[in-house]
This record gives structure tokens, C-alpha cells and sequence, in this order.
């Protein structure tokens, strides 16, 4: 596997005040590689994605993606966000639009698709989630699994070249769960960079290629799927994973 | 189980006519008091009213003396409803006033119908070029004789100033929201004192600004038109309203809108534009349309600066010698039209709200 580096996070900190929510993050992430970062609320998993794509800015270091240095210079920001998709635990569709004009508002109006084709393009990936028979529907009609899976959907639209989810599953009814599920799994199975915050541990299991353990803005542990859950080093890993196991 | 289900319907008591009047008007002692009082005010004050502007109202002839019955005297707005509705412009270019109205209803009435194509058109029209149309036929240019405002009065002057003020004061708001939200400080702190200023001060104040202050600053010959300048301080003084207004729809947008907008990559206006005002400005409808009625009342103020609006060329007809004494008149119709226009908006706010809820 050829191992183009995508995302590059060297020596990154990050306060908010005066709490230390990242501290010293080192991270290289290959093109195809899907981690999954998990650890205690707080533990300043979400804000280290968060930073990819610029929602939160870090104060130290640097963050490389897609050989683009994230800086204040918005240009670089716009471009990153353009290859960067994020989906989140609230799914934070726009109520005001219906799903397919959720799905082609950035390709219209960011990659300046004729409306045709980002329409056409969007019902392409609505039919890849299965929810391209309620594209016209307003988003607080659908359910929440429909919800989420039509911001993925929206995500995609902008055909990044990597994935960011922030707990995606965390705000859904148990049953609605697996739907999503079952469309980050597929789109792991077509080659996408992914980076998931999740404490689905099965999923984990059967995607990522490495597991990230967070606690007070470190990365405690990063390790494959088998020896994270068989051989956890640290001892907060072992107290963590033998609370959500 | 299910069969002895069937067989229980609602209580008998809350059915019907009856059953509505028990529960809505005659539950207890008090409600039924007050329902007994409330329909012996209806009893006493609806009848001499009916009576006085229909019944027993004079409506044919020509002069004050043809007003012999007991009631309303409608002769008086009737002889003077020319000044009423347009001032003192003068009559043989009537057409003009009458030409935009023509234009305006018929341009509203396709936007109002459902479902009609090219309403985008329509609606840039009547933001873009039906101004300039509006200036040339009402002021005069293009072979057409120039018509000073110090001539426009009655109704034509009070929907100017109302619509002028409406129409620019909205995206001049939206803007001094949007910049007192900034995150330059200068931006913002520009826009807080501009807005803080505006509110500060009685609009009365404003217009007595604008018509006597104003011209002590500029240079000598320099004259600027004073309807010109009443329309200015009408419009900041709205904007100022609106802007906070508009603020507080801002405030109550989710932080995850930004965020996912900005993930998708939009821009600062584009998210603006397209995800952020939409939302926050459907929530304020209500307020806004109330600023915007206020605005329509308030311009009768403008009689302050010698300008003869809707009201004040109503009383100035009724200090005719011809027409003393009609001034309960005057001031039914205008309370009349005043609100046929206020519950226009309210109306079509009302629609507005309904059309764009999208069940969140």
C-alpha cells in the first residue's frame, strides 16, 4: 500500500483559558487509513479533529493537511475544509433547506457545480446512504439515524478526500445505531481517509486501522484493534476499556 | 378487550355547540360573569356605533349642509379626497401617482398567487428597477414635468416615506447586525454606538434634525430636498430597530449551523447568506413585521417638519372654514385606513410565517 501522508499534526497544544486540552499531539495519517479516537469526556478528542478542519484553532505546533499548513490565512483554511467532510453528533443539517438542496448548497456554491449536476451528484450519494426516496423532505422530518446519514451523504457531496466524524452515533435512538453504522463501514470498505470519534467499539474492531486512546490531552496509546483491546500498556486504557467493555 | 373499547366515546358534555359554550364561556362563576359583562359592552358600545358610520351616516351630496341625519357626515372625505389621497399634486399628472400604484398592485398580486413561475423576476423588478421608475414618474425627468415634494401629501406621501423606510431599512439592519456581531472590534464597536445613537433618540427628534439642523452644516447654496432628508433619518431610525432585532435571531442560531457551514466549506457571507440569515431571519418575522408597522404609523410625524402626510393633511382639510367641525370623521377614516394597511402586513406576515416553516 502506497502511504501518501495526508494529515500531519506535529507537536500541536491547545488551551482553553486555562485548561490544557491538547498537549503536544503527534499524528501522521496515511491516505486509506481509518483511526478511531476514543477516551473520557474532556479528554480533548473531539477539539484534536476539530482542528483539522479549523473550527478550533490550535495555539502551538503545526497541522499539516494534504501538504497545506493550517494558518490564519483563509485561503489555506478554504481549501483544507474543501477536502475535509465532517460529520457530527448533532447532525447539523440546515432546517430550512430539504435534503437535496442540504447536499448541493456547498457543491453550488463552493466547487460552483451547475445546479444540474450537484443535484444529480447529490441524489448519487442520497442513494448511497438509501435516503434518496426523501430528498425532498425537510430534515425534521426524517428520523435521527435518516438524519445523520443524510449529513454523511451531504459530506460526500463535497467529495472530500478525508472524513471526520465527531461521535456520530452518539445522539441516536440504540436502534437507529446501526444504520449509520453500516454507512461508515461501507465507505471505509471504498478506500476513504477516516478519522471517527466513537465509543462503538465494534465498529472499531472491524475498521480502523489503528485506535487512538486520549485522557487530558494526550495520546495515552495508539495501537491496532488486536493489541489495543488485548494488550492495553497503560493503565488508564485498562480502567477505560473495562468500563464501556 | 377491543369490543368494549368501541363502545366508549367522548364524553357527551364537551360535543356540540353546547358543550363548546360550557367549557369555553360558562365553566365557572367568574367565567360566566365575565362573559355577561363582556357581551353587555358589545350590547352598548356596536349598535350607536353601526348606527353613527352606517345607518344614520349622510353619504350623497356636495356641501356640509347636505349632512342632515344624525350620523357621520362621509360628504366631508368624499369632497376632499383628492388632498386626502395625493396633497396638492397637481391634478392633471395624477395619472403618474396612479400609474405606479397600477404597477405596484399588479407586480404584488403575482407575487402573492401560489405557485406562479419567474417570481424571482418579479421580485428583482420591484426591488431594482421599479425605484427608478417611482423617482422619474413622481419627481418628474425623462419629458415629464418636474413635480416638487413640497406638493406630495396625503396618503401618496405617507406610503412613500412608509415604503421607502420599510424597503431600505431591512438590508441596512441585517448589515449593522451582522457588524455589531463582528469580530473586529472596530466593526463592531462603529456599529453598537451608530445603532445605540439611532435608538437613543425620539424620532420626532430625528426629523426636527433633519429638517432645521441639517442644513446649519452644509455649505451655503448646498440644499438638499427635505423630504429627501426626512426619509433619510425615517430609514436610520428604522434600521436601528431592526438591527437589534435581526441581532436577536442572530443570537438564537445554534452554534452546530456555523460549524456545519463552515465544514462544507461557505465563507463568511455565503454562510451568512445562505444558512444563517434565512433561519434567524424567519424567527424575527414577527418583530419585524412590528417594526415595520411601527414605521407606518410613525411617519405621521412628519408633520412636525411641515410635511403633509395621510393624518396631517386630514386635519389640515378639516380646518377649512367649509368643513369645521368633521374632525370625528377625519379621524375614523384615518384610524380605518391606518389599519387596513397595519393588518395588511400583519396578515402577510402571518403567510410568510406559515410558508416558510419547514417543522423545526
Amino acid at each position: 500500500m502506497s502511504s501518501e501522508l495526508m494529515i500531519e499534526m506535529k507537536n500541536v497544544h491547545k488551551w482553553f483559558g486555562e485548561l490544557h486540552v491538547l498537549n503536544d499531539i503527534n499524528l501522521e495519517i496515511n491516505k486509506g487509513e481509518k483511526i478511531v479516537i476514543c477516551g473520557p469526556s474532556g479528554s480533548g478528542k473531539s477539539t484534536l479533529i476539530r482542528c483539522i478542519n479549523r473550527l478550533e484553532e490550535h495555539q502551538r505546533g503545526n497541522i499539516i493537511v494534504e501538504g497545506t499548513e493550517l494558518t490564519n490565512d483563509s485561503r489555506s483554511i478554504e481549501r483544507i475544509r474543501g477536502e475535509v467532510g465532517m460529520v457530527f453528533q448533532q447532525f447539523n443539517l440546515f432546517p430550512h433547506l430539504s435534503i437535496l438542496d442540504n447536499c448541493s448548497l456547498a457543491p453550488i456554491w463552493v466547487r460552483k457545480l451547475p445546479k444540474t449536476e450537484a443535484k444529480d451528484k447529490a441524489m448519487e450519494y442520497l442513494k448511497r446512504v438509501q435516503i434518496d426516496d426523501q430528498a425532498h423532505k425537510y430534515p425534521a422530518q426524517l428520523s435521527g439515524g435518516q438524519q445523520q446519514r443524510a449529513a454523511i451523504a451531504r459530506a460526500l457531496c463535497m467529495e472530500p478526500r478525508i472524513m471526520l466524524f465527531d461521535e456520530p452515533t452518539s445522539a441516536l435512538d440504540p436502534e437507529m445505531i446501526k444504520e449509520v453504522l453500516d454507512v461508515m463501514v461501507s465507505l471505509a470498505q471504498g478506500g476513504m481517509t477516516m478519522i471517527v470519534v466513537t465509543h462503538e467499539m465494534g465498529f472499531a474492531k472491524e475498521v480502523a486501522d489503528s485506535i487512538i486512546f486520549m485522557d487530558e490531552g494526550q495520546i495515552v496509546e495508539a495501537k491496532n484493534p488486536e493489541d489495543f483491546f488485548d494488550n492495553p500498556e497503560s493503565e488508564r486504557t485498562k480502567t477505560f476499556l473495562s468500563q464501556i467493555l | 378487550m377491543s369490543t368494549t373499547n368501541k363502545e366508549i366515546g367522548p364524553p357527551v358534555i364537551e360535543l356540540g355547540a353546547m358543550g363548546w359554550l360550557r367549557k369555553n364561556l360558562f365553566s365557572n362563576w367568574y367565567n360566566s360573569s365575565l362573559t355577561i359583562f363582556g357581551l353587555y359592552l358589545l350590547y352598548i358600545l356596536i349598535p350607536p356605533l353601526v348606527n353613527w358610520i352606517f345607518l344614520d351616516a349622510n353619504f350623497v351630496g356636495s356641501t356640509r349642509d347636505d349632512c342632515t341625519s344624525e350620523g357621520a357626515c362621509w360628504i366631508f372625505i368624499q369632497q376632499n379626497i383628492k388632498l386626502i389621497f395625493y396633497g396638492l399634486y397637481p391634478t392633471e399628472e395624477l395619472w403618474r401617482i396612479n400609474f405606479v400604484y397600477l404597477i405596484l398592485f399588479i407586480s404584488g398580486v403575482y407575487l402573492l398567487i401560489p405557485n406562479l413561475k419567474h417570481k424571482g423576476w418579479v421580485g428583482a423588478f420591484l426591488l431594482i428597477i421599479f425605484p427608478i421608475i417611482c423617482v422619474i414618474m413622481l419627481s418628474g425627468g425623462l419629458g415629464l414635468e418636474a413635480v416638487e415634494t413640497r406638493l406630495w401629501g396625503g396618503l401618496f406621501l405617507t406610503l412613500v416615506i412608509a415604503g421607502v423606510g420599510i424597503v431600505l431599512s431591512l438590508p441596512i439592519g441585517v448589515m449593522l447586525a451582522l457588524g455589531r456581531r463582528s469580530k473586529l472590534p472596530v466593526v463592531s464597536i462603529l456599529c453598537t454606538i451608530f445603532i445605540e445613537i439611532w435608538r437613543g433618540v425620539p424620532l420626532i427628534t430625528v426629523l426636527f434634525m433633519a429638517s432645521n439642523m441639517f442644513p446649519l452644516f452644509m455649505p451655503e447654496g448646498v440644499n438638499f430636498d427635505k423630504l429627501i432628508r426626512a426619509l433619510i433619518g425615517v430609514m436610520f431610525f428604522s434600521a436601528a430597530y431592526l438591527a437589534e432585532v435581526v441581532r436577536g435571531g442572530l443570537q438564537a442560531m445554534p452554534k452546530g449551523q456555523y460549524e456545519a457551514s463552515q465544514a462544507v466549506g461557505l465563507t463568511y457571507w455565503r454562510m451568512m447568506a445562505l444558512v444563517i440569515l434565512p433561519q434567524s431571519l424567519k424567527m424575527v418575522i414577527p418583530a419585524i413585521i412590528g417594526s415595520f408597522i411601527a414605521i407606518f404609523k410613525d411617519t405621521t410625524l412628519v408633520l412636525v417638519i411641515g410635511l403633509f402626510d395621510f393624518l396631517g393633511i386630514i386635519q389640515f382639510v378639516g380646518t377649512n372654514p367649509d368643513w369645521l367641525g368633521f374632525s370625528h370623521e377625519g379621524y375614523v377614516f384615518a384610524a380605518a385606513v391606518f389599519w387596513v394597511f397595519c393588518y395588511a402586513m400583519s396578515w402577510y406576515s402571518q403567510r410568510l410565517e406559515k410558508k416558510l416553516d419547514t417543522g423545526r
